[in-house]
């Protein structure tokens, strides 16, 4: 029990978020689209006319992301603990989960959220505490 | 330059924005999203402070978007409605957490590993690319009784 303080910057997560904040501001003004990733990359998978090259064009930018904000800044390195068999499973439930429950974080837990949506903020405290409980289970039932 | 062009444009800016966002604030790395939903060992909040930026911003510019007919460059809106709370909204919430407890990647912070080249975020978004073609293609099944679209 206890913060990890070592590991947490407030300044950088606030800017961080202020910077995803801006991107959904941006889409939603510019294109009347909500910038839910499950939501925009699930679309792709049933392509209606004028729908497609938009979507495609938001993923491109965020799978680019890292190459652009290294010409700025480095790229912290990211440490991924799971087997492969687990990022599998969990990719598969993922894209089960966020499809069916028609939204992700940022569908549900930051754009629907900021609305107020009954249904959004039902879905964010499902998948938060879905995931909690998941990581209590494997690093302090099974492993303990 | 045409709108479909401004649009096109804005999304592809949205985008690199976006995965800014989630590499600034440290989010594009598992490590950190599950020492977050790590609540009974040693708790990083990030997650917390990043949704909190994200929603001063947000809140406001989907309450402005939310009063208009036609976006800035003339698009449709398409904000979906604030509806009431349904059984698949929990459920997919649920299934959605237990995966993301799994890996700590929900579907933005992969998009973002993948295109940073790590191996392993290329796994997690085809087996998740896979998960969405399951639902998409269960939603088409076809029922008796109902047309199929």
């Amino acid at each position: 029990m206890g913060v990890d303080l070592a590991a947490f910057n407030p300044w950088s997560a606030l800017a961080g978020g202020l910077l995803i904040g801006t991107a959904v501001a941006m889409l939603a003004l510019v294109n009347g689209r909500i910038a839910g990733i499950s939501g925009i990359a699930g679309g792709l998978l049933h392509p209606q006319a004028g729908q497609w090259s938009w979507r495609a064009a938001f993923l491109a930018g965020l799978v680019g992301a890292p190459l652009a904000y290294s010409r700025l800044a480095g790229v912290p390195a990211v440490r991924i603990d799971a087997s492969t068999l687990q990022l599998v499973l969990a990719g598969l439930l993922v894209g089960i989960g966020t499809r069916y429950g028609s939204g992700c974080t940022s569908g549900h837990g930051v754009c629907g959220v900021a609305r107020a949506s009954p249904r959004s903020i039902a879905a964010t405290i499902a998948f938060m505490g879905a995931g909690m409980v998941t990581v209590f289970v494997l690093r302090h039932v099974v492993q303990a | 330059m045409s709108r479909a062009v401004v649009r096109i444009a804005a999304a592809l800016l949205a985008g690199l924005v976006f995965g800014s966002g989630l590499i600034v604030s440290g989010m594009a790395n598992p490590a950190k999203v599950l020492g977050f939903l790590d609540v009974a060992g040693n708790w990083n909040p990030t997650l917390a402070f990043v949704m909190v930026g994200a929603l001063l911003v947000a809140a406001p510019a989907l309450a402005l978007a939310g009063r208009r007919s036609r976006s800035y460059a003339g698009a449709d809106m398409q904000l979906p409605a604030r509806g009431p709370v349904d059984r698949a909204v929990v459920i997919g919430g649920l299934v959605f957490g237990v995966g993301w407890g799994l890996a700590g990647f929900c579907p933005g912070p992969a998009f973002v590993a993948a295109g940073a080249g790590v191996g392993k975020a290329l796994v997690f978004v085809a087996a998740m690319g896979c998960g969405m073609a399951v639902v998409e293609l269960w939603r088409r099944r076809p029922v008796p009784g109902r047309a199929v679209a």
